[in-house]
């Protein structure tokens, strides 16, 4: 029978949450590397049970973990990150060109075919390969040539958030960062182009079309149409039909476009789901209801899904790497919060419970489906 | 032998309970003995010190012998008591909260 695992990383360590298909019984094993900030963690779809942990610190730096037993042992391993060459400079708030420095892995993405294959994504941004389990990491330094010296970092840093992996096409990947944009390789990471055309930040950015500088929070795709990206942005849910070449909004009623996760339906790639969030002032659910927002029509038509979630007296955040499916029937759908919850639906949105009410600050959520 | 108390997460990290000892050859200095504290307990690298520069990390401070020595050069002679394993070298997670 089908199990789920999922991989939750918080502000002061990680949590193993695993259930059977039914996903009504879960049983939390941790927390790993208790107090520290694991950002994210996922496993290799090539082997479920190897893992890759972000450990991060104020004041100890970055640590990266791997377990090979489905997180039940970890092991460190390589954890030096260094940019490519002369690092340069990228603009920093006062217009002025600022060095590059290496703070901490936002993401890990493990190749679709290979366990020892990793990508990270690292603020300040850039990405970063290892072909050998994590032992080394290299930069792969034709990202920051897409005008990187344009990039200014956001309130929240210039981190590397979001790296898609195209399953079609090994030498397709998109990657996000915020407050620069969205990019795409075509060569396996050798070249890269901005892909933010159409993307409007009219409030940031006065030039109407600006090749980077967008806040995107977000994106995501399904695997049967890695052409079709959705994206969160700062404000706006956007859609490409054409890898990124192009975006048109389709937030349609939503009732605020602001937000942070966006993910897509295991099995119906025209369904989506979103967090809308008050606003970038306000980083918590409009009136006090936390809502995921659901359209089964790639955009525009949204739904509130509200059963089993607060709907009164609700402030808390989700953040962009806190929301995943999983792959069963029906699709299985999981956010975290900043309040410490940890919600699951085991109906593709349609009824949630918290599977944890009190963890720490949920960072990231990730889903696997076991056999 | 040199004594070295590090902070409760590097004591996790580098699996380790109470106290490490570590033997540097020459006279003992910050330097000297961080290199051989990384040399015994390699995941330790960048937690203490950033990769390449060898810097010390802003939030963890040095002291021995009541003394602050963070500020002090890494060729530095540190203090005799800790060179003889009198008195420990203490790794601090500085207090930066807020």
């Amino acid at each position: 029978m089908s199990a789920i695992r999922l991989l939750v990383g918080t502000r002061k360590g990680a949590f193993v949450l695993t259930s059977d298909g039914k996903r009504q019984r879960w049983e939390i094993n941790g927390p790993h590397f208790a107090g520290w900030e694991m950002y994210h963690l996922k496993g290799s779809p090539a082997d479920p049970n190897r893992l890759y942990a972000s450990q991060t610190s104020g004041w100890f730096g970055q640590k990266i973990q791997r377990s090979n037993d489905g997180g039940q042992t970890w092991e460190p391993v390589g954890d030096k990150f260094t940019y490519e060459g002369v690092p340069g400079t990228h603009q920093w708030y006062d217009g002025t060109q600022h060095p590059w420095e290496f703070k901490r892995v936002w993401h890990l993405e493990p190749s679709l075919t290979d366990p020892d294959t990793v990508y990270a994504g690292a603020e300040d941004a850039a990405l970063f390969k290892t072909t050998d389990g994590g032992q080394s990491w290299q930069e792969l330094p034709g990202l920051r040539r897409a005008k990187g010296h344009l990039w200014q970092p956001g309130a929240g840093g210039m981190g590397l958030h979001t790296i898609l992996l195209d399953p079609s096409n090994p030498q397709r990947i998109y990657v996000a960062i915020s407050a620069a944009g969205t990019f795409r390789t075509d060569d396996a990471g050798k070249t890269w182009k901005a892909i933010n055309r159409g993307l409007k930040s009219p409030y940031e950015l006065p030039d109407p079309d600006a090749e980077v500088g967008h806040c995107v929070h977000r994106i995501a795709l399904h695997r049967s149409r890695p052409g079709v990206l959705f994206m969160q942005k700062h404000w706006d849910v956007m859609r490409t039909d054409d890898a990124g070449d192009s975006w048109h909004e389709v937030s349609g009623n939503l009732p605020t476009d602001f937000g942070f996760p966006i993910d897509v339906h295991a099995h119906e790639p025209e369904t989506i789901y979103v967090v809308p969030i008050k606003s970038d002032s306000e980083h918590f659910p409009l009136d006090g209801k936390l809502r995921v927002y659901r359209s089964r029509s790639g955009g525009n038509e949204w739904e509130p899904l509200t059963k089993g979630l607060p709907q009164q007296d609700c402030y808390v955040n989700v953040l962009r790497d806190a929301m995943a499916v999983d792959s069963l029937q029906p699709c299985g759908v999981y956010f975290g919060t900043t309040g410490g919850q940890v919600y699951a639906s085991a109906d593709a949105g349609d009824t949630w419970t918290p599977i944890v009410r009190d963890f720490p600050a949920v960072l990231s959520v990730e889903a696997q489906t076991l056999p | 032998m040199i004594r070295v108390l590090l902070p409760a997460h590097l004591r996790t990290l580098a699996r380790v309970e109470g106290e490490v000892q570590v033997e540097v050859e020459g006279p003992a200095t910050l330097r000297s003995v961080l290199d051989a504290l990384e040399a015994r307990f390699p995941v330790l690298k960048g937690t203490i010190r950033d990769h390449g520069t060898l810097r010390r990390r802003p939030f963890v401070r040095f002291f021995a012998c009541q003394q602050d020595l963070s500020h002090d050069a890494p060729e530095a002679r540190l203090p005799e008591a800790v060179a003889t394993g009198a008195e420990p070298f203490m790794v601090i997670g500085a207090m930066a909260g807020g």
